[in-house]
């Protein structure tokens, strides 16, 4: 599948903007994090911010930008409609906890359950977001058990580090929010190693003899229908050599794993504000990462269409 | 609406042969004319006089080497909407632009609601969906559901315009969701298939596959030449005279 861009970026920042706004409506809603005015309006800042830029940048995919409202209401049948509906709908208690929290500087009581409503909210988007591409049947990559889990995880993990950043940088870090990014980075690694040993493994019974019709022996294309790329090979038919993609695999993790899991250990150990540093530069370090785990996720992908054409 | 209609009246779909399908292109081309007209118009082209010619069409012809044990043959293979019964090309769509007709089956889009976010797209496992660069929306089939309906065209010409125009009737249209139909008929006396079954799309459209070898031909591999029996009589005369 050709890695857009704009849906790149879409998935990697909403994933980090929910997962962060649901740890503040959880922890600044039930006083976990106190009301500190700075602090809250950075976080807010960041988390609605990454949302909103990513959801901005999800419309530059699109053929009819000005039309955008009609995806509102399909919400019965569509994934992407029914993010659409979480992505708003969140809006609504995110704000109302952001008013409680930042400016009013309350936790507990209205604020809480707005805070633990737009947790919720955070939650089921990343799951709508997730399901579009897992209930995608044909690709294989995606339409398998470890899609979901995996934007939940991601979003849980970036939102973390993220979390545990702005934290550290108000110098009101908590060992707590440090084991928690760490122990989600780890969850995260090793979700992503999986998944990578089962996609390598996958044995897929759609074939090209399945495709045509043609039942036994072996089908090879001889002729294709054009002699330029037309729109399914230049949308689906995206391929990466097989030495970049492992290089790449190894970028992730370095970037997105490894040297968070480094710094964070690091500023358990440092002084501020040279954890805050530390904090900071692992979750740069990690976004990063992350762009370039999605624009795998992606490349990596083979839509059945490609059978048609002979690359299997 | 996206969600699908829990039947449909009629399953109108076409029925492709590919033992006859000569690979001419014939459907394309006219699929091509009639569509750059119609339902969806305009079928857009982006730079086809240049060097990296590329545009919409509904449908596409392939070519296959089919190698079995009995040896290897060439099929060309028309690929277009199969108009399935239960179309994620349709569900997924947030629009509502995309929809299945409760009364035929035709799968349709309305391009004044399509935002053109390219789902749909990749939901279809059969790439029968091309994205118009030029227009901004998703364009496909319609099963040229301004023909087969069109009073203003003789009867015999209310078929759509690839089935018209093949010269082997490899194409075939009609109802296939009614068994007495002749397209069904012949789904039926030929074994047609349905393409990717295993994904559950559920396609209306079949394929029949090229029938089987007939032992009647000379085998290709037989020995440039081989003996033959002495003929008598005058023709006799003239193989020994010749072979002198």
């Amino acid at each position: 599948m050709h890695p857009a861009f704009s849906v790149v970026f879409f998935t990697t920042a909403t994933g980090a903007g929910y997962g962060l706004l649901a740890l503040l409506g959880v922890l600044g809603g039930l006083g976990f994090i106190p009301a500190d005015f700075w602090l809250g309006l950075a976080g807010m800042a960041l988390a609605l911010g990454l949302t909103v830029a990513g959801l901005l940048s999800s419309t530059g995919h699109l053929g009819r930008p000005e039309r955008a409202w009609r995806a509102f209401s399909q919400w019965r049948s569509s994934w992407l409609s029914r993010e659409g509906v979480a992505s708003v709908a969140t809006f609504i208690p995110a704000t109302l906890f952001g008013v409680g929290w930042v400016f009013l500087g309350k936790s507990g009581g209205w604020v809480a359950v707005a805070g633990l409503l737009a947790a919720a909210g955070a939650v089921t988007t990343v799951c709508t977001t997730a399901m579009i591409y897992a209930s995608l049947k044909p690709i294989a990559q995606w339409h398998s058990r470890y899609t979901l889990p995996a934007y939940l995880i991601f979003a849980a993990m970036t939102g973390s580090v993220l979390a545990n950043a702005l934290l550290q940088s108000f110098s009101a870090g908590s060992s707590a929010i440090l084991e928690l990014a760490l122990l989600a980075t780890l969850a995260g690694w090793v979700w992503k190693l999986a998944t990578w040993r089962y996609n390598d493994q996958l044995e897929i019974p759609t074939t090209a003899n399945t495709a045509t019709g043609l039942a036994g022996g072996t089908v090879r294309s001889i002729e294709w229908p054009h002699t330029e790329e037309n729109y399914l090979l230049k949308e689906m038919g995206f391929r990466i050599a097989r030495k970049h993609s492992a290089k790449l695999r190894w970028i992730t993790q370095a970037l997105a794993f490894v040297v968070p899991i480094v710094l964070l250990i690091l500023a358990f150990m440092a002084p501020w504000p040279l954890a805050a540093m530390a904090s900071v530069l692992a979750a740069v370090s990690q976004f990063a990462g992350m762009l370039v785990e999605r624009w795998l996720f992606f490349a990596e992908a083979k839509h059945t269409v490609t059978l048609y054409y002979g690359r299997a | 609406m996206t969600c699908l209609p829990a039947q449909t009246d009629k399953k109108l779909g076409l029925v492709i042969d590919l033992d006859t399908c000569v690979g001419c292109q014939a459907c394309v081309t006219a699929c091509k004319e009639w569509n750059t007209g119609g339902h969806m118009a305009p079928l857009t082209d982006v730079d086809p006089y240049g060097g990296h010619a590329d545009g919409v069409w509904f449908n596409r012809v392939h070519s296959y080497e089919h190698t079995t044990e009995l040896g290897g043959r060439t099929v060309n293979f028309p690929r277009s909407c199969l108009h399935c019964e239960t179309p994620a090309c349709v569900t997924v769509c947030p629009t509502g632009a995309s929809y299945k007709r409760a009364s035929d089956g035709i799968v349709l889009v309305d391009e004044d609601k399509c935002i053109g976010c390219k789902l749909c797209s990749w939901a279809c496992p059969y790439g029968a969906r091309e994205f118009d660069t030029d227009v901004g929306v998703m364009k496909k089939c319609t099963l040229c559901v301004d023909r087969i309906y069109n009073d203003h065209l003789a009867e015999e010409d209310r078929v759509p315009a690839c089935v018209a125009a093949c010269p082997t009737s490899a194409r075939h249209f009609g109802d296939l969701g009614d068994p007495a139909s002749a397209i069904s008929q012949l789904v039926e006396e030929r074994g047609g298939v349905a393409l990717m079954p295993e994904l559950g799309y559920k396609p209306t459209n079949r394929y029949l596959p090229p029938r089987a070898r007939s032992e009647r031909a000379a085998k290709v591999d037989a020995p440039a030449l081989q003996p033959i029996k002495a003929e008598g009589g005058f023709l006799g005369w003239v193989d020994r005279m010749l072979s002198n």
